[in-house]
């Protein structure tokens, strides 16, 4: 997935002021409202507890939950299918569609169709998919791609949003009102809403019990593809499925809160199978794996499949806050993105990502169900350390760093030879300049004064 | 009780280490100090060399085994204990460790939370006429939950001016290694952070950890701003 080291992408991204300031303002408006509304519910921790309990519960039996997925989903006339890869699902999915002759399709937002690179594939096999969420149309409209969640635009403002419609619509005369904006797509929508009559969802749960599916919005244009189209095909990731109805009632509470700040999201639509003459006449459901069961193999990395995709601690990210979205070039950003890219993807595809983080850990106080997003950081720089390789010198400086801390002798010899390479650096007092890989220190900070006298040098002449 | 200094502040920062001394012996207390300690393994641990840091973690436990309280003027490097620890002692696959680091780590206390903590202390007779203010750093605030204590003992400090800091909770862009590997979004994030500082105008900007005091402090001395960073430790010992 990762084209670029980290590093580089996000020095680009941090030179593009538009950005920064949009950023800025959108994450700091979206958490200022997330931490008013859990302020207000005393039993927060209790609930983040039930919902990571739910999504454990759902993890630890996988195979048994899905297997009652497919069952309660058959039972209700619904088709369900089996991805191994993203390649398989694009396969099924395109195949659905040939067989009704569409050439076009309507789509809600999905992220797991961004995974597995739906819209291209459907091109090539003469499917034309239109986005029906209005950032994700912007951006379709735009040829750019998604770098957040929740507000997949977040890195446009609306005069550039405006510039992307006045081209696409040919409305020269349109100004920058949201308003405006949003008329001038909902004419264009309408339409398609009411002449494609094939739909494709993503899924943010499905109840094994029942096989109910659960989609999440505020637009209504999920509404509109789940129940005007003939056809609805939904695609979702094999860790998204709950064990029992009841179980979205956690999630329904702890969703909205973390995402858009909000009690409760204006569009949540519910369907289990089909129910003629009400909606789509043919349902299918494509269940896919795409590396989430070698996911599920590692003990400590398998926390990162609880997510429900709130996308809480992007907002709450300082890294995220500066970078944005596109320097982690993946479809997963930001803190969960760092520990989900490189395990989905291969290893050495996002292996400078784990450490796009401080480990401040803003991310885990604020996850609905609690993934420790710090410690599966470290955990990823391990392996990343241990299967994928690391440069030699830096391996060999730790080495030599384990050495010299293993032995009293061989570290206060280091102290004493730190003290005398002091000299050198001094210019007009303070130290500024550093050789080698340390010069990324002293770029913008004035090294300390090394001191005369170490702390047990000290105690050692009292 | 024994002071773990750190390898950090043992090397740079001894300053602090007096200042801890200092007020524990203030206060009544006698302090030991053994001189077999080296580093916790933080960085090994946090860079990825996990494995690399395990002799270390054994290292500690044999050092600090026999004390009945150990003392430590940083709050990453007491996280790293009460939280890495017990995964790396799994990882090395040694019940043994496992077990020593059960007992010994509920008995490592950073020193503002071992002073109002442990000792019930929150006035220690420190006297320091400046304008102050505070950064909780990331991992004294969410890894040891070190909301108010350090805020207390700063209250109780004679002639102090203590200014609360906007946006305190925000990380300072430190992170260890974070710095040197993510040298632009460092910057950017310590940009923030220095504004806030600034913003204050206070003399002082104060905190649990002089890694990101160090960090802070090099860009306001890079500024020639004329605020200084000091561990929280040495406004307590002032007097």
């Amino acid at each position: 997935m990762s084209e670029q080291p980290f590093p580089v992408a996000a020095a680009k991204a941090l030179r593009d002021t538009q950005l920064r300031h949009n950023l800025g303002e959108a994450t700091r408006t979206i958490r200022a409202r997330r931490a008013e509304l859990v302020a207000e519910r005393s039993d927060w921790e209790a609930l983040r507890e039930a919902g990571r309990r739910i999504r454990d519960e759902a993890l630890g039996r996988l195979d048994v939950h899905l297997e009652a997925l497919e069952r309660s989903v058959t039972n209700a006339a619904g088709v369900v299918h089996w991805a191994r890869d993203g390649e398989e699902a694009n396969r099924i999915i395109a195949g659905v569609l040939h067989q009704h002759g569409a050439t076009e399709v309507i789509k809600v937002k999905s992220i797991t169709t961004d995974e597995i690179a739906l819209n291209a594939y459907l091109e090539r096999e003469g499917i034309r998919a239109w986005e029906t969420d209005l950032a994700e149309m912007v951006l379709q409209l735009a040829g750019e791609r998604s770098s957040h969640f929740l507000v997949p635009a977040i890195h446009l403002n609306r005069a550039e949003i405006r510039d992307v419609f006045a081209r696409a619509f040919d409305l020269p005369d349109l100004s920058d009102d949201p308003e405006e904006l949003t008329a001038a797509a909902r004419r264009v929508l309408r339409e398609r809403f009411l002449t494609v009559p094939f739909a494709i969802s993503g899924a943010n749960f499905a109840v094994a019990e029942t096989g109910t599916v659960a989609v999440l919005e505020s637009e209504g244009n999920g509404r509109m593809c789940t129940t005007l189209s003939r056809v609805l095909i939904t695609v979702m990731g094999i860790e998204k499925v709950l064990p029992r109805f009841s179980d979205l009632g956690v999630m329904l509470q702890l969703l909205p809160r973390s995402s858009t700040g909000e009690r409760q999201n204006p569009y949540t639509s519910l369907w289990t199978g089909t129910a003629a003459p009400d909606g789509p006449n043919e349902f299918h459901l494509v269940l896919l794996d795409a590396g989430r069961t070698a996911v599920l193999a590692d003990r400590i990395g398998r926390q990162a499949l609880r997510c429900i995709r709130c996308s809480a601690c992007l907002n709450v990210c300082p890294v995220y806050e500066r970078t944005g979205g596109h320097a982690y070039q993946s479809v997963y950003p930001g803190p969960i993105g760092a520990i989900l890219t490189p395990q989905l993807a291969r290893l050495e595809a996002g292996r400078s990502l784990p450490w796009a983080s401080t480990l401040c850990g803003a991310c885990y106080e604020v996850c609905p169900v609690k993934i420790d997003i710090p410690s599966v950081l470290v955990h990823m720089r391990g392996r990343v350390v241990r299967e994928a390789g690391v440069a030699r010198s830096e391996r060999w400086a730790m080495s030599a760093l384990a050495r010299v801390f293993s032995s009293r002798r061989r570290y206060e010899a280091a102290q004493r030879a730190l003290r005398l390479g002091r000299a050198p650096l001094r210019v007009g007092g303070t130290a500024s300049v550093l050789p080698g890989p340390l010069r990324a220190w002293t770029s913008a900070r004035d090294l300390p004064e090394i001191p005369d006298q170490t702390f047990r040098e000290w105690w050692r002449s009292r | 009780m024994a002071l773990f200094i750190t390898c950090f502040n043992d090397t740079l920062f001894p300053r602090t280490g007096q200042a801890v001394v200092r007020v524990l012996e203030r206060l009544g207390h006698q302090v030991e100090f053994p001189f077999e300690q080296t580093c916790c393994g933080q960085m090994h641990a946090n860079s990825g060399y996990q494995l690399e840091a395990v002799p270390l973690v054994r290292r500690f436990v044999r050092v600090f085994a026999s004390y009945e309280a150990i003392v430590c003027p940083s709050g990453s490097c007491a996280a790293m204990v009460a939280e890495q620890y017990p995964r790396l002692a799994e990882l090395a696959g040694d019940p043994a460790l496992t077990a020593e680091v059960d007992t010994l780590r509920g008995r490592v206390h950073e020193f503002a939370s071992f002073l109002t903590g442990v000792l019930g202390a929150e006035d220690v007779g420190a006297y320091f006429p400046n304008r102050v203010t505070y950064h909780p750093t990331c991992h004294s605030l969410r890894s040891l939950r070190l909301d108010e204590a350090p805020l207390r003992l700063l209250g109780a400090v004679r002639g102090i001016d203590l200014v609360e800091l906007p946006a305190a909770r925000e990380c300072c862009g430190f992170g260890g290694t974070f710095a040197v590997k993510n040298p632009d979004v460092s910057t950017a994030m310590l940009a923030d952070k220095v504004e806030h500082v600034l913003g204050t105008r206070a003399e002082v900007c104060a905190a649990l950890d002089n890694s990101c005091l160090m960090h802070i402090g090099g860009a306001l001395s890079r500024l020639r701003s004329g605020v200084r960073t000091m561990h929280l430790a040495e406004i307590l010992a002032s007097s």
